[in-house]
């Protein structure tokens, strides 16, 4: 019997709380940087594009190192596992973001000259009849993001945060079975996954009927 | 006399295509229902009728891209059902023409003709070459053998297929509603080159609804509804006196949609 | 007293040597991902029902599993187990089947674009199932998949980077040999991370305007 699953899985809550935290953070980036990049001026699409193609052309890696070794030189201290919470959220913005300006510009057009031709300005618009639409377009796309997660936060281990992965290693140094462990922690990664998806289309099917 | 030829009135006509009880299901739905009928070599033969009454369907089994359940499909007197591994042989003597072109986009128009020849028959490239621009030249496209697919409007991409099909020098062309995807100013042009081919004396089976050509080439005209036959004929027969109650509301129904079939009967003088 | 530009041009230096090796575990990994799923995902749209499934269920599979867990399972496990495995070798087959299951749902989506009237047109003119697979269905297919595939090439070379935990001496690894050794924590990072975009950019413009052009392809079918 593997007595070290319930060690492991303490290790599992430690990647969901990696994982939803750094989601929320990143929807936040996100969402800003595709309203910054559709319907903001220059400097602020310009900005906005800058950290997309900036945080998408470079390994998810690089960016939790820059976080973890660079935030100490700045003077600020904080926990391994916040500073992969914070690579995490925003490296995971700049995909969101992505999504959400599909959607933007998929609902886009018509829809705004629709409202601007009933008198709302352009940020009522934009909350009230745009974005409503939009984050329900994006929502399968979305929730992919959402759902993968939790694979994506495995690199925390190397900024020693005591996650899923991390675990895993200090059971193999006493155990010294690294295939049995790894198999069992890739089934976990495998079931946790599709456990998600699973959910989040469940909740998608039910929620798109109430909109359509 | 050999299998599928028969004497009439002292003129020997051979058929080419003999079908007999064909039956086709998808899953449980029974799309073609014990179908029979006989192609006589030289004739049109059309076959129309509502949407959904299987017409593709017994196209696709005749040169057996689908399997039929039951039932026979003759070649001459070759059992297209029996001929296992060499079905793709006998299928290439058949040409079809589909009604979204089906023109393969990434090679050009003249690649587009030449592969059939020189890749199923082995034919050598520049003899393959030959017969493409020949056929491409019939359907009037050779000028446009460099261009792409994409570029040619819907009339010229049916034109090429037809061209794709005659390069195979096919015993029989199988068309199978080769207009209906087209907007109407390139009908013309597309019913103009397989009046050609009719008055060539080509064997052809069309699923069509462009009943002025019916009426100007066709040797023999069945309708199906639901998957069977309901009546056959010549033209004359369907256009002065259908049998069928079902018959007759479709012939009207059609005369209702495309104007009175008599008006767009441009090539009734031809015959 | 070194200035500014002889640290960042001493450690460039450095770490660009690192750049043969990135790139060609980029090509073994893609090349591996590409020869296991483009087969899977022609078994997934032509194979039969068990085909779809078990080609689903392998996706699946590829996409969940964080690729640096099958380094570990690779390394350390075959390690102990067969034969000394290097780490290049690892990495490859860990970054190569991750990689596999992205192929194979690119190469799908690809196949299914193509359409089935294509098939049946080359069936007509009597060519067998495969010499239509292999001269009208997967040139066409090819072309479609080309705007995911280059973002997949994008993934690969920034996922080359967990090799470091295995000692490969890629761009990353020589980046943290740097902070090692100059207790300079950013400065080595900041430039692999510049190297890296130099190369990825580009790469992901290039699948955007691919991407643009293909919707226009499609739409002219």
């Amino acid at each position: 019997m593997i007595d070290y699953l319930g060690y492991l899985l303490e290790g599992l809550l430690v990647t969901f709380e990696l994982s939803f935290i750094a989601l929320g953070i990143g929807m936040i980036l996100g969402l800003a940087a595709a309203l910054a990049r559709t319907y903001g001026n220059k400097t602020a699409s310009y900005l906005a594009n800058g950290y997309i193609e900036l945080i998408r052309g470079t390994p998810l890696t690089v960016q939790l190192f820059i976080i973890y070794f660079g935030l100490p030189s700045l003077g600020l201290l904080f926990s391994p596992t916040f500073s992969a919470i914070v690579a995490l959220g925003i490296n995971s913005g700049a995909y969101q973001a992505e999504y959400f300006r599909g959607a933007l510009e998929s609902i886009g057009g018509g829809q705004m000259e629709a409202a601007l031709s009933i008198g709302m300005s352009r940020p009522k618009a934009i909350a009230r009849v745009i974005l409503p639409q939009a984050l329900r377009l994006a929502l399968p796309s979305w929730s992919n993001e959402a759902a993968y997660l939790p694979k994506y936060s495995s690199v925390a281990f190397l900024v020693t945060v005591p996650e899923l992965l991390a675990k895993a290693k200090v059971v193999i140094a006493q155990n010294l079975k690294p295939l049995e462990v790894y198999l069992v922690v890739g089934l976990i990664y495998l079931v946790t996954i599709a456990s998600l998806s699973k959910i989040l289309d469940m909740m998608y099917e039910r929620y798109k009927f109430t909109v359509e | 006399m050999g299998a599928g030829e028969e004497a009439i009135g002292g003129r020997r006509l051979t058929k080419v295509v003999i079908i007999r009880d064909l039956w086709k299901s998808y899953g449980k739905v029974e799309v073609v229902k014990g179908v029979s009928f006989d192609v006589d070599e030289g004739t049109t033969t059309v076959i129309f009728g509502p949407s959904g009454a299987g017409k593709s369907t017994l196209l696709r089994c005749i040169n057996m891209l689908y399997h039929p359940d039951r039932g026979t499909v003759f070649l001459r007197d070759i059992d297209l059902m029996k001929v296992g591994d060499k079905i793709n042989y006998y299928r290439s003597k058949f040409g079809m023409v589909f009604q979204h072109f089906n023109l393969f986009n990434h090679m050009t128009v003249l690649d587009n003709v030449m592969i059939g020849p020189k890749v199923v028959k082995k034919i050598p490239r520049d003899e393959a070459k030959r017969i493409a621009l020949e056929s491409l030249e019939k359907v009037r496209m050779k000028d446009w053998c460099s261009r792409y697919p994409s570029q040619l409007s819907g009339g010229q991409k049916q034109r090429v297929g037809i061209a794709r099909a005659l390069a195979m020098d096919p015993e029989v062309i199988l068309f199978d509603e080769p207009t209906s995807a087209l907007d109407p100013e390139l009908i013309g042009e597309v019913l103009q080159t397989m009046l050609d081919l009719a008055k060539e004396k080509k064997t052809m089976i069309c699923v069509t609804h462009e009943m002025g050509f019916a009426r100007a080439v066709a040797s023999e005209m069945i309708f199906m509804d639901e998957g069977a036959v309901v009546e056959r004929g010549s033209p004359e027969h369907f256009f002065t006196n259908p049998v069928n109650e079902r018959t007759k509301r479709f012939l009207s129904r059609l005369t209702e949609l495309y104007g009175h079939h008599e008006s767009r009967n441009r090539f009734v003088d031809e015959k | 007293m070194s200035s500014l530009f002889d640290v960042l041009l001493s450690q460039f230096t450095f770490i660009i040597e690192g750049l043969p090796v990135t790139l060609s575990l980029t090509a073994y990994g893609l090349g591996l991902g590409f020869l296991i799923g483009l087969p899977l995902a022609i078994l997934r749209v032509y194979g039969g029902r068990r085909g779809r499934l078990f080609v689903a269920a392998y996706e699946r599979a590829m996409r969940s599993v964080p690729p640096l867990v099958l380094i570990f399972l690779f390394y350390f496990g075959i390690q102990t187990t067969v034969f000394e495995i290097p780490g290049f070798l690892a990495v490859m087959l860990a970054l190569g089947l991750c990689s596999s299951g992205y192929q194979s749902q690119i190469f799908r989506g690809a196949l299914e674009s193509v359409g089935s009237g294509q098939m049946d047109a080359a069936r007509s003119l009597g060519m067998s199932r495969l010499q239509a697979i292999r001269l009208v269905i997967a040139p066409q297919a090819l072309r479609f998949a080309l705007p995911s595939w280059a973002n997949e090439l994008a993934t690969m070379i920034k996922d080359t980077s967990l090799a470091f935990v295995v000692g490969v001496a890629e761009l990353m690894r020589r980046a943290d040999y740097v902070r090692a050794a100059t207790f300079d924590p950013v400065i080595p990072f900041l430039v692999v991370a510049g190297i890296y975009f130099v190369i990825v950019f580009p790469i992901t413009r290039i699948a955007g305007t691919w991407g643009r052009e293909k919707k226009r392809l499609v739409a002219g079918v």
